[in-house]
């Protein structure tokens, strides 16, 4: 069949079993909206505001689905505007393809009007890209692309495709969806050095990350820690893998974690990380952390073992399968002394709870969490809102919680929220701040046009709250640039795009606004009001151990 | 600190030097040398790095290229198990003093004379990167006009090749 560059690469996406894309139009990608006018019936692409919101949909239905996200853009500013999007993607680790127009080859880099070197531009962001120089490569290095965003640690992967390829044509092949590359476990020996340290262990510590999720991996995962009777804990990226209530979980850890969680894992003689990296935000000071505990890290990308923590024990290969040659070896213990010290653990953390009256960020999120169905993701952007929600949301199914845990991008939340609710086919939540917000709120009238149920719940506190926390804790309060006190009225602006809001001050308000969000069509803002001064805690400082933890009462004095 | 090479056998597509080179750039490789070439099939190209700094250092940059879909195998060099080299062009300005020297120089390391004139030497040796250090360092004692070196190359002892190691 003989087909132009255009329609091939549309029939390549049906192929893959892609029936959602985002995108934005544009000059040298043309053809490309022909094709998919062509085929709508096949193919059914959401038009956004800004190609970063597309960007951020993609990503919000790759992690909602598991799937690949598809995001599509024209060249020059069409394809810089995906570069957050994509940065974003590739810290967390999700499955993406944006495709990029470009100008004919012919005026490859002559400075042609919207023309620029995205492959150039993105090789730091992404897993891998291509610039297809001709027609007959094009099937092929599209299904490469779905390969290698899906293999392995999965990733964002760019296909730069110039307008005459587009245009060009020749014989299509149809061909199955592409399959993820053969998973391994990692060497029998390594595994069998991980079950000695893990049966000499005393107080052992399961911490889990994104890479459980990826890996599909909870099932394994829990086996093991019941095995060894061990508590367990996660990174941002886990968050939603199990369900919060797991008798074992103890949550988050990390700079805002669980007390309970960091400090187990603080206070444990083994660490058995699972799909987790070890970022700053994890560890606090690396050189500080864990000092006298050892750590098996099993992960499927080799370059993070040892890359900023030392593993007694480093297994390179696919989380489940490793884990399921694993638990064989894995002896059944009993451990009631370390159970006692976790338990106490949580009581202290108990303690420490924010139980106050009235409408505080941690009863804006146990309010929120009464809405949420099992299948209901939690989208956020990041700052204050974001640690808020990680700590106290309220989690049943894995992939329901979608936030920007590596790149940490403001501005994430509303697109990826889009793409979460056509990922889900569900109304999706929005938890956001009026900094985060405002950066890239433009996509509301994605929502309204495509009737998105989406109830996005603003964090007003008319600051950048992070930001401030951090002048307030460590810059002599020198409030610099972090005080917004913008007249916006959200409620007004809802309905300027053709949605509807309210503004609320109480529990009892804010209950009341979010069972009129449940039952709306389409995007509802609840603009929220918090008080400019709540701090998130704990708080481990940066560059501090879990010596340095700051808790509530400390900071009252 | 400790040196190491590192043979990098790669698909021969556009751009890939530029994608192993950014690599080592944003994550802060100190790379000593580097050299590329076409290999026996044209399908492949082969890098040679030579980097100095930790063992960690080096196995996080052997990991960090096996990310890389355009790499192929990768395969780490000692003195023991392999045999390197590097090029060396020399221009020394021409000095009736120091010519005799630099000739005495030149024959003790195997230099041959490529190009003579009354203002300049040129000269050429193909050696191992120590000895070519200790060749330069030689004739800083006259008057060095320009130095151009290629890097190592360096190819496995023995009848296996790189390309027949399986990483994966």
């Amino acid at each position: 069949m003989l087909l132009s560059g255009a329609d091939i690469l549309v029939k390549t996406l049906i192929e893959q079993g892609c029936d959602t894309v985002f995108g934005y139009p544009g000059g040298q990608i043309l053809n490309v909206y022909d094709s998919l006018y062509m085929h709508q019936n096949e193919i059914n692409h959401i038009l956004t505001a800004h190609e970063q919101g597309a960007a951020h949909a993609a990503d919000g239905y790759a992690r909602t689905t598991g799937k690949v996200g598809v995001v599509i853009s024209t060249s020059g500013p069409g394809a810089t505007n995906l570069v957050t999007g994509i940065a974003t993607a590739y810290l967390d680790s999700i499955p993406m393809v944006a495709i990029c127009g470009n100008v004919p080859t012919t005026q490859i880099g002559t400075d042609s009007f919207q023309e620029i070197d995205i492959t150039g531009i993105t090789l730091p962001i992404t897993k891998h890209n291509y610039f297809v120089g001709s027609v007959e490569d094009l099937a092929d290095t599209v299904r490469e692309a779905f390969v290698l965003a899906k293999s392995g640690r999965p990733g964002p992967v760019l296909v730069d495709i110039p307008k005459d390829v587009q245009i060009a044509t020749c014989e299509y092949e149809p061909a199955p969806p592409v399959e993820k590359e053969a998973a391994h476990a990692a060497k029998d020996i390594r595994i069998e050095e991980a079950a000695e340290h893990i049966n000499s262990a005393k107080r052992p510590y399961v911490y889990f990350g994104g890479g459980i999720v990826s890996a599909n991996a909870q099932e394994e995962m829990l086996a093991l820690a019941e095995r060894i009777d061990a508590p367990i804990g996660c990174s941002l990226m886990g968050l939603s893998a199990i369900p919060t209530d797991h008798p074992r979980f103890l949550g988050m850890q990390g700079m805002h974690g669980h007390y309970a969680s960091s400090m187990a894992m603080n206070n444990a003689d083994l660490i058995i990380s699972l799909g987790v990296r070890f970022t700053d935000r994890a560890t606090g000071n690396r050189f500080k952390f864990a000092p006298t505990t050892n750590i098996i890290h099993i992960d499927v990308d080799g370059s993070e073992l040892c890359k900023t923590v030392n593993a007694v024990c480093g297994l390179r290969g696919d989380v489940k399968l490793t884990l399921q040659k694993l638990l064989p070896l894995i002896k059944k213990a009993e451990r009631p002394e370390w159970s006692a010290t976790v338990n106490a653990l949580r009581i202290k953390e108990a303690e420490t709870l924010d139980n106050r009256e009235g409408l505080t960020p941690r009863s804006a999120i146990l309010t929120i969490n009464k809405y949420l169905g099992e299948n209901t993701a939690v989208v956020t952007d990041v700052g204050q809102h974001q640690m808020w929600s990680a700590q106290s949301l309220f989690f049943k199914k894995p992939r329901r919680f979608v936030s920007s845990g590596g790149l940490g991008t403001m501005g994430f939340g509303l697109g990826a929220a889009v793409g979460a609710s056509f990922g889900t086919n569900e109304r999706s939540v929005l938890i956001t701040g009026d900094g985060g917000f405002g950066m890239c709120l433009q996509e509301l009238a994605t929502a309204v046009s495509y009737k998105v149920p989406v109830v996005i719940v603003i964090m007003n506190n008319g600051v950048l709250g992070m930001v401030r926390q951090w002048q307030t804790l460590f810059y002599n309060k020198h409030y610099s640039n972090t005080v917004l006190d913008r007249k916006t009225d959200f409620s007004s602006l809802a309905r300027a795009f053709g949605a509807d809001g309210e503004a609320v001050a109480s529990v009892e308000e804010l209950d009341a606004a979010l069972a009129r969000g449940f039952k709306t069509d389409g995007p509802y803002i609840i603009d929220c009001k918090i008080d400019k001064d709540e701090f998130v805690l704990p708080m481990l400082p940066p560059g501090g151990s879990m010596d340095d933890i700051i808790t509530k009462t400390e900071v009252e004095q | 600190m400790n040196r190491y090479t590192v043979a990098v056998l790669v698909r021969n597509r556009f751009g890939v030097l530029n994608r192993v080179t950014s690599m080592f750039r944003r994550r802060q490789f100190n790379i000593s040398a580097l050299t590329v070439s076409e290999t026996e099939t044209s399908e492949l190209s082969r890098i040679t790095v030579v980097f100095s700094g930790e063992e960690t250092v080096k196995q996080q940059l052997m990991n960090q290229l096996y990310k890389l879909p355009d790499v192929c195998s990768i395969k780490e060099f000692n003195e023991d198990n392999s045999v390197s080299c590097e090029l060396l062009l020399i221009k020394m300005q021409n000095e009736a003093d120091f010519r005799e020297d630099i000739r005495n120089a030149a024959d003790a390391f195997g230099a041959v004379t490529v190009d003579y004139s009354k203002d300049y030497i040129m000269l050429r040796l193909t050696d191992t990167t120590r000895r070519i250090d200790d060749f330069i360092n030689l004739m800083r004692d006259y008057t060095i006009l320009e130095i151009c070196r290629t890097g190592s190359v360096s190819l496995e002892k023995g009848s296996s090749t790189i390309r027949q190691i399986i990483n994966f």
